[in-house]
């Protein structure tokens, strides 16, 4: 139940076929000059709207699926096996409706509390993860995103790791907690800095990341739910 | 729970690390599986190089491959990154207004040079066509440069060589043999535009990568393939045989985003206009009679 209200909060609903598109949590020039009105348009009313519509397409005409949750969807290897469309629409709906609350304007800066506690436990400290979340996004080779999640599967042993991933992957599937992401498909920079990626990634850090939906993300599974 | 190993390697043909290990989702392995997390995710990551070398340099490789012939396997060890960047045959904006001059500038200067860096990372260099074949299984030797980018230098100078100036490539067409088989192996040359942009859409080539027409094996047929990032069909294990391309379309946001922004169909269907079928039907000719890969300039 928890996890449907975390995932409620950001934006993914769970009626058959009714992924929903969210608004942004400002507006389309909020975070120029980092992400242009123009990228930033595009993105959520074309890509994730597309999405969106055809996720909710795919689910109206597939009855065995239409009643799953998106996690389900997300995490479950058979459904995926079947419908790796319905996987791909379904997963980047949810990808981006997590990565519009990852973005704010006059973003940056770093976490407080328990994250930043984390981070330095795990990492050493905050740069060193910076660090490996900028190299994580510029290695993701193709499309992709790169995240920091809260891998709870170890008990005793629950920890914070960087990962990327691939397409419309996402580490629900892996038994890893989303934290924050980074959308790295190019779309989402490229009217902005081309092929300058890195450029892109030091912007997020620096002018739009949103550490307290971080902090929040934490909050919401801490402590003692590894059923997520 | 789903099983990471499992998950890769379904959903991602580019997780070549967990083909071969398949770790198992043990709580025993649970730290060696997070250590190795990125690598499993993310199996043909390699580093996007940023750092863009500045171009040029061709001129030995020019000589090398005008002294050993083009279609022979040079496997002189030489310096590393002797792989280069060729010039393009028509200026930047030549390809106006189907491809828009930055876009070729970019995509010319910029991506296909990161490409050419990382290669062969270091290991003498081989002819580019031998670095196809056995890409996929370099990526347990020596990482995933040389599929990623050996595909990728690959990939781009076949493309950039395919297309011309709308004037131009209107003037050009199918050789009577190549008609012939896009009309045995589609039907006609409509029904195999209209299969190849299905191909190319978004659904149907998620992410980046690129779309194929190839000889197959045997030599009696044409196929479409979509391939995914710089993976090609000249690559064993990509296709269910290898395969020679004799038109490719690469269809990474980089190559139409500037333009066409989400429209990728629009670019897939107006890049028709821009497609050289002189030069296809000579690659036609040179894999049916070769069976092998077209020769690429640098
Ligand atoms: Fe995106
Ligand atoms: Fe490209």
């Amino acid at each position: 139940m928890l996890f449907r209200s975390i995932l409620a909060y950001i934006g993914v609903s769970f009626a058959a076929a009714a992924i929903e598109l969210p608004d942004l949590p400002y507006s389309y020039d909020a975070l120029a000059p980092s992400i242009s009105e123009k990228t930033l348009r595009t993105h959520h009313s074309k890509h994730h709207a597309k999405y969106v519509n055809t996720a909710n397409e795919m689910l109206k005409s597939d009855p065995s699926h239409a009643k799953l949750s998106a996690e389900k969807i997300i995490q479950d290897r058979k459904v995926r096996a079947n419908n790796p469309s319905l996987f791909n629409n379904v997963a980047q709906a949810w990808n981006h409706a997590f990565y519009w609350k990852c973005l704010k304007p006059n973003g940056g800066g770093q976490p407080t509390g328990k994250l930043m506690g984390m981070i330095e436990r795990d990492f050493g400290s905050f740069d060193a993860l910076r660090t490996k979340m900028e190299n994580e996004a510029l290695t993701c080779f193709g499309s992709g995103w790169a995240w920091l999640g809260y891998d709870g599967k170890n008990r005793g042993h629950e920890k914070l790791v960087v990962i990327k991933t691939s397409g419309a992957e996402n580490p629900m599937a892996f038994g890893i907690t989303p934290l924050l992401t980074i959308d790295v498909w190019e779309h989402a920079y490229y009217l902005d800095f081309q092929e300058k990626r890195g450029d892109y990634v030091k912007a997020y850090f620096d002018t739009l990341v949103n550490w307290s939906f971080a902090e929040e993300n934490l909050k919401s599974i801490l402590p003692g739910h590894e059923e997520l | 729970m789903p099983t990471s190993a499992n998950t890769a390697k379904q959903h991602s043909k580019s997780a070549p690390a967990t083909q071969k290990t398949k770790p198992s989702l043990t709580t025993a392995t649970m730290t060696k599986l997070s250590l190795a997390l990125s690598a499993i995710l993310v199996g043909s990551a390699s580093a996007f190089s940023l750092d863009m070398k500045a171009q040029g340099g061709n001129t030995r490789r020019e000589l090398l491959q005008k002294t050993a012939g083009l279609a022979t396997s040079i496997a002189v060890p030489t310096i590393a990154n002797a792989y280069s960047v060729p010039d393009l045959n028509y200026p930047f904006e030549a390809l106006e207004p189907y491809i828009d001059a930055p876009t070729m500038k970019i995509h010319h200067d910029k991506h296909h040079v990161a490409n050419i860096n990382k290669a062969t990372e270091g290991k003498p260099e081989v002819d580019i066509l031998e670095l196809q074949l056995n890409a996929l299984e370099a990526v347990s030797l020596r990482g995933p440069a040389v599929r990623n980018n050996g595909g990728g230098h690959y990939n781009h100078a076949f493309f950039w060589d395919e297309m011309a100036p709308p004037d131009e490539a209107k003037k050009t067409k199918p050789s009577s043999e190549l008609e012939a088989m896009i009309n045995k192996s589609f039907g006609s040359m409509d029904e195999m535009k209209a299969a190849f942009e299905a191909r190319a859409a978004p659904g149907a080539l998620f992410g980046s990568g690129w779309v194929w027409v190839c000889v197959n094996q045997a030599g009696d047929e044409l196929k479409l393939v979509g391939t995914p990032n710089q993976d090609n069909p000249l690559m064993k294990g990509v296709a269910d045989e290898v395969m020679f391309p004799i038109l490719g379309l690469d269809v990474w946001e980089h190559a139409y985003y500037l333009k066409y922004q989400n429209r990728r169909p629009e670019y897939v269907s107006n890049w028709w206009n821009v497609v050289n079928w002189n030069k296809v039907s000579e690659n036609f000719a040179y894999v049916k009679e070769k069976k092998a890969g077209v020769p690429v300039r640098g």
